[in-house]
């Protein structure tokens, strides 16, 4: 039924099959979840950018773990949401196709997790970052903090590895027994300018913070990262050259790999596991389209964007930019305006999308040269000849990647 | 060379929550693409506010930082002393709350305005989310308004407070009310979001006329194209 299910949703083009198929499950046993997880050890991966990608190596990096255990191919069987559906029906689906894998890797959506930690019983939490998101959807950042931090508090066995360059997720891992903390980076600071236990204004000075208000300031991290190496416990410094791009997927491999070791995989395995993680659910691909090579990025929100467009190949032919406003993207555009535009220098740049306009009124403000092409594949035509760097928010890449699809 | 006009963006550390800070960036663009200098100021939590700018743009937020936010204009009241002599000030969303006698937070406690506005707001029993068309009330403005509204905060309006528009769909100030915005001595607000200004041209060149005069048209055919897609689009919420 739920392979059924799955081939449904994917001709009637429905987006990710694993949704559909798990939410067949969820019909049939509400408690289907409790059950699928016990008996394994789980790492919950949640915050609001880097889930998909920090699943992706928290599961190479649990690989290792099977293998030196020498448990053959059931050991090295990692239960994971690769697909990144992260609500009830997607984590059913990843779990039920997995029945004997003894560890699992699932991403979570941040408000998910209080339930789906009760159900499952996570070993371990690893808490990324959390800023603004579609906020038309999900409601406001500070109750996602007090919603995650009342979640954690009823799994006090659970190891939370969490990220101490971001205030919020400080705030909802402090108060639990067993942290590890990570400083894996936090270039947005704009959500957490107040402090989520005092209400007063969290100072920052280099890369330390700390509250105005009450005892709350920066913990020192046990796990760091710098442009080459990997610093851990006791003196650990491992080199680490990731396939993926970018400051923010070191921090995230960071994370991985200390909630790999927290389960038992040895550092240097972990490292070279998630060393080799280069493409995540068809992102940072390259892909052939006519005379164009494109490499496709995803981008959800205003944190996700700045990151994503520090990625960009500045020496690239062509831009596109691609944005939707259906309800997955969230309908309120206004974020495009807290992204800055401002730095494509010479290369072509193509507002594309459903809401293409929004884009180009945002480009055409911030002094941006560029031309308005809806149709993405048609945007990247346009672009000269040569390699195109393509940013897309969520429901503009599935389009974009079901069109590819199509094509070859 | 003429000194180039002083737009005032007021807290958007911590009332900078939708994009709100695009409005000045709207502002400076539409006068220096009609070659008339103009800049930015930002003003953060560290800095006083000052009385001298030409004009002042305010955005949503919040509750704690909504309350920073109206904690520190009350302290330091550069922006009362700027309304009071008439610089234009645009409001959005929380700050119209911030601006006002009084607001509630969603958690029961009542915190003290800036009191430039005759208005109170109480939560809503839900948040009210989606597109809004309203139809201007103020003379000078003619264009229907488009925007976003995402708010629980309802504001009611006292009698020394105008509102700027009739709501045409959406909920505007309060759900049942009918509308949006509010509209004081040199203070407009809205709870519109898009950016207001980038859906609302005409707004934007009629708060730039008080501070400059007159202004010649400026054709952006892609704001034009933008606001015949929002005003076209369902609300969804």
């Amino acid at each position: 039924m739920g392979a059924l299910a799955r081939w449904a949703s994917r001709v009637t083009g429905r987006g990710a099959g694993a949704m559909i198929g798990g939410l067949v499950a969820m019909k049939l046993d509400r408690s289907i979840l409790w059950q699928l997880g016990a008996g394994r050890q789980t790492v919950i991966i949640t915050g609001t950018n880097g889930k998909s990608t920090t699943t992706r190596m928290v599961a190479a990096a649990l690989r290792t773990v099977g293998r030196a255990q020498g448990a053959g191919l059931r050991g090295q069987t990692v239960a994971s949401n690769a697909e990144g559906a992260n609500m009830d029906a997607g984590l059913v689906a990843a779990l039920s196709a997995a029945r004997t894998a003894t560890l699992a890797a699932l991403e979570v959506d941040e408000m998910h997790v209080p339930h789906v930690a009760d159900a499952v019983g996570p070993a371990v939490f690893v808490l990324l970052n959390l800023s603004r998101d579609q906020l038309d959807r999900v409601g406001e950042i500070n109750h996602i903090e007090r919603t995650l931090r009342a979640g954690l508090a009823r799994h006090p066995g659970a190891v939370v590895v969490a990220n101490c360059d971001d205030v919020l997720m400080t705030s909802a891992a402090r108060d639990c027994p067993n942290v590890v903390w990570v400083a894996a980076g936090g270039g947005w600071a704009g959500d957490s300018v107040s402090c989520p236990r005092s209400g007063e204004v969290i100072v920052r000075e280099g890369g330390h913070w700390y509250s105005s208000g009450t005892d709350f300031s920066r913990p020192a991290p046990q796990w760091w990262v710098d442009d080459e190496t990997l610093y851990g416990p006791a003196g650990l410094a491992l080199p680490m050259k990731l396939a993926l791009p970018g400051a923010v997927n070191r921090g995230n491999a960071a994370q991985a790999v200390a909630a790999a070791v927290a389960l038992g995989a040895d550092p240097a395995a972990a490292v070279a596991a998630v060393a080799d993680v280069d493409e995540v659910a068809g992102r940072y691909r390259t892909v052939s389209i006519g005379t164009h090579t494109a490499r496709l990025l995803l981008a959800k929100n205003p944190a996700g964007w700045q990151e994503a467009l520090s990625m960009v190949d500045k020496t690239a032919a062509g831009v596109v930019i691609s944005v939707n406003g259906q309800v997955p993207d969230g309908e309120d555009l206004s974020w495009l305006w807290d992204v800055r535009f401002e730095h494509f220098g010479e290369t072509s740049v193509v507002a594309a999308g459903e809401r293409g306009t929004d884009l180009a009124v945002r480009l055409g403000y911030a002094g941006v040269e560029h031309s308005l092409v809806h149709d993405t594949v048609k945007a990247i035509e346009s672009c000269p000849d040569g390699h195109v760097e393509v940013v897309a928010n969520y429901t503009a890449f599935l389009r974009l990647q079901r069109t590819l699809e199509r094509r070859i | 060379m003429t000194d180039p006009v002083r737009i005032g963006l007021v807290l958007p550390d911590v009332m900078g929550t939708y994009g709100d800070s695009g409005n000045a960036v709207v502002l400076r663009q539409r006068l220096q693409l009609r070659d008339i200098p103009a800049e930015i100021v930002e003003i953060t939590l560290a800095d006083p506010v000052p009385d001298s700018l030409d004009l002042y743009t305010l955005g949503g937020a919040e509750d704690y930082a909504q309350r920073l936010a109206t904690k520190h204009l009350r302290r330091h009241p550069g922006l009362q002393r700027a309304a009071d002599r008439g610089a234009p000030v645009l409001a959005i969303c929380a700050a119209i709350q911030v601006l006002g006698h009084w607001y509630e937070t969603s958690a029961g406690e009542q915190v003290q305005g800036v009191g430039l506005l005759d208005v109170t707001t109480s939560p809503q029993s839900e948040r009210t989310i989606g597109e809004v068309t309203s139809t201007p009330l103020l003379a000078e403005l003619s264009d229907p308004l488009t925007g976003f509204e995402n708010h629980r905060g309802g504001t009611v309006l006292g009698s020394d407070a105008q509102p700027l528009a009739a709501v045409v769909r959406g909920a505007g100030n309060r759900l049942g009310d009918g509308v949006d915005g509010a509209v004081q001595g040199s203070v407009v607000a809205t709870y519109l979001h898009g950016p207001c200004l980038a859906r609302n041209p005409e707004l934007a060149d009629l708060l730039l006329s008080r501070v400059v005069g007159p202004l010649p048209p400026l054709p952006l055919p892609e704001v034009d194209e933008l606001r015949r897609e929002r005003l076209a689009a369902p609300r969804r919420m």
